[in-house]
């Protein structure tokens, strides 16, 4: 047992860790979102801006025509607003974070995954690619995110934003019960 | 100087937010998944914390003419029927669009496989819209409201109960979090 923590603590040392209180980084994302309303007018906010850039990827699927005609894509068409910007910076900062706290490494499947589905790596792929489809369809049916929706609309006060909240946590539970459910 | 901004500003905004996020953990697919298992709080805390934190200072800034309130539509059937599909996704995929988004750029392959998933889903909605609209879109729709306004309950009240809540929910988590390490030894 001695043996097993120690071995842990080395990968730790190794891989990094980071040891930011939550309610510290909830309090940040709190912060920068008086300044995005206050500085930007924009509250922080994902698939709108993911949409846009969906287009782009529309073009050769179903043709650039199709695509121009799409009554949904001319409300909102591909341009290089705020929200865009603010999704390429996402991945800018993430990646600075990981490289200076130690913690960037390459994960195929995770460990609460590999410990209920085995180390398929296809397996994941393909519940991940399953996965983002319906995340994204619901999102844009909904109008928001976890960003958009559960933090810029929660902090409003919005109906929408806390109904989407109390739906969004309430389904995520069940499915979670049923997926992980020992067999 | 002016365009210079508007692409540095947002960039800027980012890739703050993607520092937090992976900061928080909450980039990690463990850690969403363990949030909906009920075994890890750090998504809850993030966003309570932020949600409270980030209200009231909204409240106080748009209470003195500095900002406005950006209130999606509540189309009820819309949102309801979307967010249900998000938590199936969220918990199918292990990543919601914006904590993808930093996983992928901290090492994650799966959520670059899944983002291609979210590209898919985009194009569908798009290309469903039309029924979309016509048929669930406009089904109990409320329009822009805040619940101050259906309850009549003053923004003040809204954020001291929201407050006093999640600190009473957040110190009875981190009791019971202290009390399973003590017993793990």
């Amino acid at each position: 047992m001695a043996m097993m923590n120690d071995v842990m603590v080395k990968d730790l040392g190794k891989s990094g860790r980071i040891d930011w209180s939550p309610y510290l980084v909830g309090a940040g994302i709190g912060i920068l979102s008086w300044v995005a309303f206050a500085g930007f007018g924009d509250p922080l906010g994902v698939t709108t801006a993911f949409s846009r850039i969906a287009s782009l990827f529309a073009a050769p699927v179903i043709g650039s025509e199709a695509v121009t005609a799409n009554s949904y894509w001319k409300s909102m068409p591909l341009k290089w607003d705020y929200g865009v910007w603010f999704l390429v910076g996402i991945p800018l900062g993430a990646f600075l974070s990981a490289v200076i706290s130690g913690t960037w490494r390459l994960e195929l499947v995770p460990e609460v995954w590999k410990e209920r589905f085995g180390p398929s790596v296809l397996k994941r792929f393909v519940a991940a690619f399953l996965g983002g489809i319906v995340i994204m369809y619901g999102a844009r049916l909904a109008g928001g995110c976890t960003s958009g929706h559960g933090i810029s609309g929660g902090l409003q006060l919005a109906l929408s934003s806390w109904l989407f909240l109390a739906v969004m946590f309430a389904t995520g539970l069940i499915v979670s019960r049923l997926m992980f459910r020992k067999t | 100087m002016t365009s210079l901004m508007s692409i540095a500003g947002p960039i800027l905004m980012g890739a703050v937010f993607g520092y937090l996020l992976q900061q928080g953990k909450v980039t990690s697919c463990n850690v969403i998944e363990n949030q909906f298992r009920l075994r890890d709080f750090t998504v809850l805390k993030v966003m309570g914390t932020a949600i409270v934190v980030g209200g009231i200072g909204v409240l106080l800034l748009v209470d003195t003419g500095n900002t406005k309130y950006y209130v999606k539509d509540a189309n009820m059937l819309a949102v309801a029927l979307g967010a249900a599909l998000f938590g199936i996704g969220m918990v199918v995929y292990g990543y919601c669009p914006g904590t993808a988004l930093g996983a992928i750029a901290s090492g994650s392959v799966h959520a670059a496989v899944g983002a291609f998933g979210m590209i898919a889903g985009a194009i569908l909605y798009a290309l469903s819209f039309d029924w979309v609209k016509a048929h669930i879109l406009n089904v109990w729709s409320l329009g822009k409201v805040r619940l101050p306004d259906i309850t009549g309950v003053p923004d003040g009240v809204w954020f001291a109960a929201l407050a006093i809540g999640a600190g009473a929910f957040f110190f009875w988590v981190e009791a019971s979090e202290a009390k399973a390490k003590r017993a793990q030894g």
